[in-house]
């Protein structure tokens, strides 16, 4: 027989207790490395639909919130469009980069993203997603970045037509996805263990 | 990069075995941060298929030389001159063009520039610790820097860290993102480092050591160690009916 000789993915390993050097220097205060941190800015210009804020807390299993975290997210645009080659559907809007990272405030631990709602995204079947934002996050002590998605709860109706929510077996878990409104503020914390714990993929 | 258009076909599942699982309670902050709850398993969407992208233009020109990037002119920082070089490709062997690979590290005497860090060992003036290079065509990337030393962290009483760079990869689609660190040929700290032995499969492990690499040592200057990186392998999406498109 033939081997199958695909290769193995590199193991992963903790991005650990100073990976804002690396990878948000700026914020780390190792300055004059780069003009400006990855990922600060998303809205680079005159971006479509509605402006937002998202903000939040990565919480370990003793309520302490990680102030040594970093968090990505990546996210389509208002209408739905990835900012990426891989976007076959359209262009997405040139004004919003879809991808933002920031590093966890190192005294309250609060990470704040500035962005547009996105639109609803197709699922492969055809199916409508609800909006969502994708989100990783890493840190000391978390062996593999974690994959969450933030829904928003004032999305009812699309809510419950979303196929991955739709997927979740315990839906008394189901809040742990979404995002709290107040304004234009969404406040989404990311509970890693305990009765409230955020659910993660496996994607 | 090459003229092909971009693949878009889902990643093939992650082998969970081979990556270190949440819960490593030889490596003590894992316990509190490590979810206990069974991962939800989807294959991946568009959102995950995708990613962003970073043009070359976006580095500068000393992105890749740790040496110089934060020296005052004229200066350089101490410590062993080594270059770190090797390929970004799949899981098909497949290189991986331009994509962003970004590396951070303590200095020659083990510490790093962040205001956390207490250890004892100086600072050195000229070096910040951070850097990042775009893969070329065929998904290779290499950079300058001096040899991170060893530091003790707070774990057991008298743990130690081997020599280590962080890396942070991101491929062609978000589901990609990769985070890891490369260690060094020989390094006696490895087989007892309690981060490295979150991995639970030796051959695994084996994937981050990075070979002194003499080939591509430049005589009277720098020694090369040649680290390649392995990132998910995509789908065909020949036979792939995707009402979103293929």
């Amino acid at each position: 027989m033939q081997p199958l000789d695909f290769l193995k993915e590199s193991p992963s390993q903790t991005a650990g207790p100073y990976v804002h050097i690396g990878c948000v220097p700026t914020f780390a205060g190792v300055e004059g490395v780069y003009p400006e941190d990855l990922g600060k800015t998303m809205i680079t210009g005159d971006a479509k639909g509605e402006k937002i804020t998202l903000k939040g807390r990565v919480i370990d299993g003793s309520g302490t919130p990680l102030r040594d975290a970093m968090i990505e997210i990546w996210q389509a645009d208002a209408n739905g469009l990835f900012n990426s080659p891989v976007e076959r559907r359209g262009t997405a809007d040139p004004a919003f980069t879809g991808w933002g990272r920031q590093g966890a405030d190192g005294d309250t631990g609060v990470y704040t993203f500035e962005t547009v709602k996105p639109g609803r995204v197709p699922f492969p079947d055809g199916r409508l997603q609800a909006p969502h934002i994708t989100m990783w996050i890493v840190a000391r002590g978390i062996n593999i970045g974690l994959m969450t998605r933030c829904y928003f709860e004032d999305e009812a109706e699309a809510n419950a037509e979303d196929p991955i929510l739709a997927r979740v077996e315990h839906k008394v878990r189901i809040p742990t996805l979404m995002a709290k409104r107040d304004g234009d503020t969404y406040t989404f914390d990311i509970y890693l263990q305990g009765d409230n714990e955020t659910i993660f993929f496996d994607v | 990069m090459h003229n092909n258009p971009p693949e878009t076909g889902a990643f093939y599942p992650r082998d969970l075995d081979w990556h270190p699982p949440a819960y490593t309670p030889g490596y003590k902050t894992s316990v509190l941060r490590s979810p206990q709850k069974a991962k939800i398993s989807f294959d991946p969407s568009l959102g995950e298929i995708s990613g962003p992208t970073f043009g070359h233009n976006m580095l500068g020109e000393l992105d890749n030389d740790l040496v110089l990037n934060y020296a005052q002119p004229g200066e350089s920082a101490i410590g062993e001159r080594i270059i770190v070089h090797g390929r970004v490709q799949d899981e098909r062997g497949r290189g991986v063009a331009g994509t962003l690979v970004e590396f951070w590290q303590a200095n020659a005497g083990g510490r790093y520039r962040h205001k956390k860090d207490t250890y004892l060992a100086p600072l050195d003036p000229n070096f910040g610790g951070c850097g990042r290079a775009i893969t070329d065509a065929d998904g290779y990337y290499s950079f300058r820097t001096i040899k991170p030393g060893p530091y003790p962290w707070p774990n057991g009483v008298n743990d130690w860290r081997p020599s280590h760079i962080h890396f942070s990869i991101f491929g062609t689609g978000f589901a990609q993102r990769l985070i890891t660190q490369m260690y060094f040929e020989g390094d006696p700290h490895i087989a007892i480092c309690p981060i490295v032995n979150t991995i639970r499969d030796q051959a695994a492990i084996g994937q981050l050591i990075a070979p002194l690499d003499m080939n591509n040592s430049i005589p009277m200057d720098s020694r090369a160690y040649k680290f390649d990186i392995t990132l998910r392998g995509r789908r065909s999406t020949m036979f792939e009916n995707r009402k979103e498109g293929n």
